[in-house]
This record gives structure tokens, sequence and C-alpha cells, in this order.
């Protein structure tokens, strides 16, 4: 698997860390327990479309999302955080 | 037809005749008592142990693919009972006490062999670690023993022993650990549940359930509606996208592991080795072929293939251990997706929705599980309760807090 980094063009993926499912709504500090372990453990996993978290940690050293297919591993899209959607 | 000596020497002289299909391929039946969803070893152990030990003899094994075409057919075959933890070691033993009779409760040859499983260890602290670890295990009466050096050097001569970086100090030994055929504990398991009357219905993926009133009612398949009493989840790798047939969502993420094999040689690794230090474990198959393999590839995958970063690290570790195997060819490398969970410990339990039973989370780890994983889940369908043995793999640990976290690395599947 290749990945576009925004910033230093297409690379390997060993120069990569993956971090998981981008975009989990982060719940407040006063929410209830039960958000809390929705938060920290329950996930969508689907076997398809996927925004996920990679680290360019060889590279930029910059967070990206991802959005990969699980099932191909294309990747339809690579953005830095700062300008991922939330 | 029973499976025996007598058997195969008349058959040697019938010219191979009188042999029968191992299992029927019935039509699905309107209803069943039972559905178990996934023809893998934990959904046909499930089967047999439900008509075996609990009478329920109305069951189906529903699968999308044949029979093993999952992880059970693409595993390293290693079992073992070397757990750290009580939730777990219990659990690990009581299937290495199943292995050990397997066959002759099966009629089947699942070629179970104890060939020892040693952990190799480098300094100090991981020899505490490796202590505590063979201390837990013997408390939980499994067996295991501290070998230092030359210990290891008697068993398997061959290693980098004085590696620069990972010098061999010792190794965790459990003699009655091993390898069984897989591909045979799935026929095994298959043609003893089908002897009992349990339908195993191949080509038959399951694409709804239907849940009324908070109670499971039956599963919606490429085969037509069919009714159950009880359905029971037994889909590895694709247990999350099952589960939410009937809105569940769970704490597991999907991850590819590979394996490989090389050419056949002479015996060269008469044991199964652990080279936790290179993310690197090897055995040697009956046929001669290495069979080794490394970490998964760490992020979420549903294809049955991996990436090549892991195929180049795989093979640096095995000459950093082995650095004989240097001009060995690799012959084959294949993926599974596996069903990592949150605490890289499975769940065997009930769930929010009435009458529905959940069997996952078995990570890089379930084949060894697989007797103890059908023995537990058949129980807890059966009662609606959890046997002492799978108390603790409970679905609700993660918002409870009792978790089991084997290698304490937190909620990230990727590393457990
Ligand atoms: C490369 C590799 C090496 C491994 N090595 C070891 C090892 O050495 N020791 C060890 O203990 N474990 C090992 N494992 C882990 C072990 O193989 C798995 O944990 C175990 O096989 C999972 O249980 P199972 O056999 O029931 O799974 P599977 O065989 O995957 O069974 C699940 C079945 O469910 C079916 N299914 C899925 N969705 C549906 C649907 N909608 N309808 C109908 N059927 C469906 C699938 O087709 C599949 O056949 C390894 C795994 C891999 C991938
Ligand atoms: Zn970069």
């Amino acid at each position: 698997m290749r990945i576009p980094c925004p910033h230093c063009g297409e690379r390997g993926n060993e120069e990569f860390l993956y971090r998981g499912a981008a975009c989990l709504p982060r719940p407040s500090a006063e929410a209830p327990d039960a958000q809390w372990h929705d938060y920290v453990y329950l996930r969508d996993n689907p076997a398809g479309s996927h925004r996920e978290l990679w680290q360019h940690v060889h590279g930029c050293r910059r967070w990206l999302v991802l959005t990969r297919d699980t099932r191909t591993h294309a990747i339809a899209a690579a953005v830095d955080v700062a300008a991922a959607a939330p | 037809m029973t499976y025996s000596l007598w058997r195969v020497a008349r058959e040697a002289l019938r010219g191979n005749t009188g042999w029968e299909p191992a299992w029927r391929d019935p039509a699905p039946k309107p209803r069943y008592d039972v559905i178990v969803v996934g023809g893998g070893g934990h959904g046909l152990a499930t089967a047999h142990y439900l008509a075996k030990l609990h009478g329920i003899t109305n069951v189906a094994v529903l699968e999308k693919s044949w029979i093993g075409s999952g992880n059970a057919g693409r595993n390293t075959t290693i079992i073992r009972s070397n757990y750290l933890l009580p939730g777990n070691e219990v659990f690990y033993e009581h299937s290495m006490k199943l292995w050990e009779g397997l066959e002759q409760d099966l009629n089947f040859n699942t070629m179970v062999s104890q060939r020892g499983v040693l952990n190799l260890f480098h300094s100090d602290g991981e020899r505490d670690a490796a202590a505590r670890r063979g201390n837990s295990m013997r408390l939980h009466g499994a067996d295991g023993e501290l070998l230092d050096a030359a210990q290891v050097r008697a068993m398997v001569p061959l290693l980098d022993f004085d590696n620069a970086r990972f010098p061999i100090t010792g190794g965790l030994l459990q003699r009655r650990g091993g390898t069984a055929r897989h591909d045979a504990v799935v026929w095994g398991y298959a043609r003893a549940a089908d002897r009992r009357g349990v339908d195993i219905i191949q080509n038959c993926e399951v694409t709804g359930i239907r849940v009324e009133g908070g109670r499971v009612r039956g599963v919606e398949t490429t085969r037509g509606y069919i009714a159950a009493g009880k359905v029971g989840l037994a889909c590895a790798g694709n247990t999350s996208r099952v589960a939410a047939m009937a809105g569940l969502r769970l704490p597991i993420e999907s991850h590819v592991l590979q394996a490989f094999v090389s050419e056949a040689i002479k015996p060269l690794v008469h044991t199964v080795m652990t080279f936790g230090a290179g993310h690197f474990y090897i055995s040697q198959s009956d046929k001669g072929s290495l069979v080794f393999g490394g970490d998964i590839d760490g992020y979420n995958s549903y294809a049955q293939r991996g990436s090549l970063p892991i195929v180049e690290h795989v093979a640096e570790a095995c000459v950093a251990l082995l650095p004989c195997t240097g001009r060995l060819r690799m012959l084959r490398s294949w993926g599974g997706v596996m069903d990592m969970s949150m605490d890289g410990s499975p769940i065997i339990d009930r769930t929010p929705v009435d009458g529905l039973y959940l069997n996952a989370g078995w990570c890089y780890g379930g084949f060894k599980a697989t007797p103890a994983s059908g023995w537990c889940f058949a129980h807890t369908i059966a009662h609606d309760q959890a046997h002492a043995l799978n108390a603790a793999m409970r679905l609700d640990r993660f918002a409870t807090g009792a978790l089991i976290d084997e290698n304490g690395a937190g909620a990230q599947p990727n590393l457990h």
C-alpha cells in the first residue's frame, strides 16, 4: 500500500503509524461513562470506505486523515488533519 | 461410518470404493432450534457440543462459503495454554485438555502433535516476565518449564544464540503445546456434528437478522429466510458486519494477519518457537515446510491478503533467528481477516438481543481455543448463561472495566 502524503508525495505505508478510526466524536469531560465507553471501545469497523488517522512518522510527522477502502486499500483521499472536515 | 485401521485396510483391498461423504449436504429447513452463523472451527465445534453435551440436535451451521474457508483454514495451527491472566488461562487449559482427547471424541485424525511451544527470551527482564507467566500457568494446572540457554541449545542447536542485539538467554517451554492439523479440525467437528443430526449448510450467507420485540426470530440468507429459536454468531473477522444486522456495534476491529511457508527441508525445528523480540514465530510441518509468521499488518482490513513490508520484516526476523535459512525459498504467503478485540481477549456471551449470542474477538489466537470456544459457547447458548470457564469473557467488560488485557496495551487493537 502506498499513501499519498499531501506534503511529501506518495510513500510506502511502512513510513506511517496507524491510529484507527478518525473523527470519533469525543465526549466532554463531564459526559456519562456510557458515552466514554462508546468513544473508547466501540467501532463501526466497516468493510468499505473508512476514515482513519495516520501519522507520517518517518516523513513530515503530520497527522493525516485517509479515506481508504478496507477491502481493496484504494485511497480516495489523504488530507492533513488541519484541513480535514470534522 | 466409523473410521478405524480395519476400515482403512478394508478399503485398501477394495480400491477405496466404499468411502462415503463425511457429512451430508442438506437443504435448509424452515426452522431450527439453534442456528450457528459461521462454519469455521468455532461454529462447527459449537454445533458438535450442542448436540453431544446438551441434546440440542435441531441445529444448523450456516456458512457463506465452504467450511474452513476463513481463518480456520488459514492459521499456523499452534495450540498452547500459556496465558498469564486468570480469566484466560483456565479457559485455554480446558481447551488443551479437550485437544488431548479430541481424536477419540471425534473419531477423526486431527493430527494433534504435542511437540512443545518454546517462547525465547533475551534479557533478565524478559526472563522474569516468563517466570511469572510460567508460575501462573502452573497455578492454573497447566505445565511450564523455564529453560536456560544451554537447555534451549540442546533442543534447537541452530539458533543464533550470540546475536549481538538479542542474545538468547533461555526460554519458557510448554511441552504439552504444539500443533494440530487445521483442516482436519474443521472436517472432524463437521462430521461429528453431522452424525448427531446437525445440518451443515454451505454457500449460505446470512444477510439479515430478524429481531422482533427485542428477541431474535431468525435469519435472512441467500437461500431464503430461516426461523430460529436462538442464533449464535461465530463469524470471526466478519463479526462486526453480521452483528450490525442486529443493530449491535462492537468493541472489535478487523485486521489482516499473514502466514508463510518455505520449501520443504529435512527436520530443523521440531518444536514451535516464538521470537517475541523479533515479532516472529516458527514451526515445521510434517511435510517439511517451515511455517512462520509475525505481526498483523496493523490497519483495518477486510482483504484476505497482506502488504509487503510485513513479508520483508518476517523474512528478516527468520534469518536473524535462524541464519541457516538465508538461502531458503519462501513458497507461499496468505492472509486472514481477524476479529481484533479492544483488550486482545475474546468474547463468549449473550447480547442485548434475547436469543442472540456472540462468539468473537479471537484476534490471532483463536485456533487453539476452538474446542473450548465451542464447548463454552454451546453451554452459554443451551443454558442462556455463561459457564464458569467463560465467565470473564463478557461483552460488557469494556463498560465495567473488568478487561482481560494480557499485554496491557489498552484499547489499540493493532498493538495486541
Ligand atoms: C495467518 C493466521 C495465522 C493464525 N495462527 C494461529 C495459530 O497459530 N494459533 C491460533 O490459536 N490461532 C491462530 N490464528 C487465529 C485463528 O485462525 C482464528 O482466531 C480462528 O480460526 C477464528 O475462529 P473460526 O475458526 O471460527 O474462524 P473462521 O474460520 O474465520 O470462521 C468464520 C466463518 O464465518 C463465515 N461467515 C462470515 N460472515 C458470514 C455470513 N454473513 N454468513 C455466513 N457465514 C459467514 C466465514 O466465511 C468463515 O468461514 C491465525 C489466524 C491467521 C489469519
Ligand atoms: Zn508527509
